[in-house]
């Protein structure tokens, strides 16, 4: 190892990372203690950097005047579905695409690839048509369904399921082992961790995909933490104390699942950056 | 013999189909219909009341709205405004924390992820409060330093709600290149860059002959996501200026969210939409031409 000096460069540097991290920190401690503040002290100037007086009013208005408990429970509800069939769904093309060779696979991949590329935004509008024409338009359904389609975490299964050895699977079908059962006792062990990978991703990305959730979804009770918050935004722009407290609903969850699993989480952007 | 391997590859294509078929229907009805449901109806005058097939009159009108032209305009403004910012922060936050302990890198990578993560809604009802004109700590702050003395509404005037909106953008968007430099930076061989300081090189050259070659790949796919993502700038749009004042902020994806589910103007919303991939399209190409040259694989 070299030996260490610090440069003028060195001092630079950890000045700028220490503003930064408190600068890129401060949104989610922002909300935090704003959520504790009255609708009076959230707005006060200079600003109070820490609630002086705690209260629990504002979750108390989002719970009774507001169904805030129902929007958590769709915002739940929604990425763990998604999340549980995008994974299992992935999980079995993946495998089939890495470790098989069949009639029409080149094509089936490029298509793939070639609509992960095409942003899914722009699909929205022909979307949601479709959706209204099943006639599950406003329900969790319509938020779930299109997501299942999207190939990003084909993709990513393809990825882990080159690493299954070929000899394995092999020596399984000759003991007579059927696809499913190779599939669930050789291939699946092997690719787990790609599988917790696509399963955190698929979760943080499904609770904040906040434009599918606002062309999809519109009665009050049926909307999800974020989307209640924005819409409460909206109505009553200046209610700060209200609002930070709905925004520490909406973010608290996933921050936690994020930090506890953020190694799968890493994974999971890196692996899906290697290309195919 | 041909015959027999034939019959093997017949059989594998059933078992593989049967195992991409829940994929496959999802994908077929959500993803590849909507697709050319939206380049079919670009073609035709499509609201609540009409369909009629019109041509390319979608596609001329597009052209000639004012509105869209500025849309467009802003659009690349945030795109320009963003990628590199985004590409140059991102290195050098990444240059910085990879070679730390495993602890401090990942301390970073939640720090600058934990925006993204927070989620757009809630990072936004924030900047919202720092941008207020009147309780903001934007205009406390800059009047406590004398460089204002009037206080500005950010969002409310022309001048400044596009670059506002920008600067949010930039603290959602750096968090995933950040990880993924990181980890393209600890595959970089270690033996090279430690032979080039042997033999004297500066950290200057260790970086500009041996590291940022073999980032390239890496630069390149940040480059197009980042190109991709400002493109499809809306979130922060449709939650904090609804496009204006005076469609200074109006991005392309928001015009069109605006034609599509406000006016029901379907059919011109999705010329929009193919106008946009097609875009999105081009420029992720010519950025694969330009700096995919250089990189191998």
């Amino acid at each position: 190892m070299r030996k260490k000096k610090i440069t003028p460069f060195q001092v630079f540097t950890m000045i700028i990372l220490s503003l930064l991290t408190i600068f890129f920190i401060f949104p989610f401690y922002w909300i935090m203690t704003g959520a504790f503040k009255s609708q009076a002290d959230a707005i006060k100037i200079p600003p109070q950097w820490w609630p002086e007086s705690p209260t629990l009013e504002n979750f108390q208005k989002l719970l009774v005047q507001n169904p805030a408990g129902s929007w958590m429970l769709n915002s739940i509800l929604i990425a763990l579905i998604t999340m549980l069939l995008v994974c299992i769904t992935s999980a079995l093309a993946g495998y089939v695409l890495a470790k098989k060779r069949f009639y029409g696979q080149a094509i089936l991949f490029s298509i793939f690839i070639g609509a992960m590329a095409l942003p899914k935004q722009v699909i929205l509008v022909p979307l949601v048509r479709i959706i209204s024409f099943m006639g599950i338009h406003d329900t969790l359904a319509a938020v779930i369904l299109p997501l299942i389609g999207w190939p990003f975490g084909v993709f990513l299964m393809k990825q882990f399921s080159e690493n299954i050895p070929t000899e394995l699977l092999e020596s399984a079908k000759i003991d007579g082992c059927n696809e499913l059962k190779i599939f669930t006792s050789i291939a699946f062990p092997i690719v787990k961790p790609g599988f917790a990978a696509l399963a955190i991703f698929t979760f943080i990305n499904t609770w904040n995909d906040y434009f599918m959730q606002l062309v999809m979804l519109s009665s009050r009770e049926k909307l999800t933490i974020s989307l209640g918050v924005a819409t409460l935004q909206a109505e009553m722009a200046t209610n700060y104390g209200l609002i930070m407290a709905g925004a520490a609903l909406a973010a608290v969850p996933i921050v936690t699942v994020f930090l506890v699993f953020q190694k799968f989480f890493t994974q999971g952007i890196t692996m899906g950056a290697v290309k195919g | 013999m041909k015959k027999k391997t034939n019959k093997i590859r017949m059989r594998e294509t059933l078992v593989s189909y049967c195992f991409l078929a829940p994929v496959l229907i999802f994908f077929v009805v959500f993803v590849l219909a909507p697709m050319v449901m939206g380049f079919i109806t670009s073609f035709f005058n499509y609201t609540m009341t009409d369909f009629e097939f019109v041509g390319l009159d979608n596609y001329v009108r597009m052209f000639q709205d004012e509105v869209f032209l500025k849309s467009l305009r802003n659009t690349l403004i945030i795109v320009v405004g963003s990628v590199p910012i985004v590409v140059i922060f991102a290195l050098y936050v990444a240059s910085q924390t990879y070679e730390r302990s495993a602890f401090t890198r990942s301390f970073f990578r939640c720090v600058f992820f934990l925006p993204v993560v927070t989620g757009t809604v809630a990072v936004t009802v924030v900047w919202k409060w720092i941008y207020d004109p009147l309780s903001g700590i934007l205009n406390y702050t800059l009047k406590m330093t004398n460089v204002i003395d009037q206080n500005i509404s950010w969002l409310g005037d022309k001048r400044y709600a596009l670059v506002a909106i920008i600067a949010i953008l930039l603290t959602t968007a750096i968090g995933q290149p950040i990880i993924l430099y990181i980890a393209a930076m600890g595959n970089i061989d270690k033996s090279l860059v430690e032979a080039a300081r042997v033999d004297g090189a500066t950290e200057f050259q260790v970086f500009w002959k041996i590291k940022w070659p073999s980032l390239l790949p890496t630069t390149l796919y940040i480059v197009v996501i980042t190109t991709i993502n400002s493109f499809q700038c809306f979130s922060l749009i449709q939650l904090l200026t609804n496009g204006g004042p005076n469609y200074s902020t109006t991005t392309i994806m928001y015009y069109l969210y605006e034609k599509a589910f406000k006016l029901s103007e379907y059919g011109y919303a999705n010329t929009m939409g193919v106008f946009l991939a097609a875009l999105i399209g081009l420029i992720s190409f010519a950025q694969f031409k330009l700096l995919g040259n250089d990189v191998e694989y």
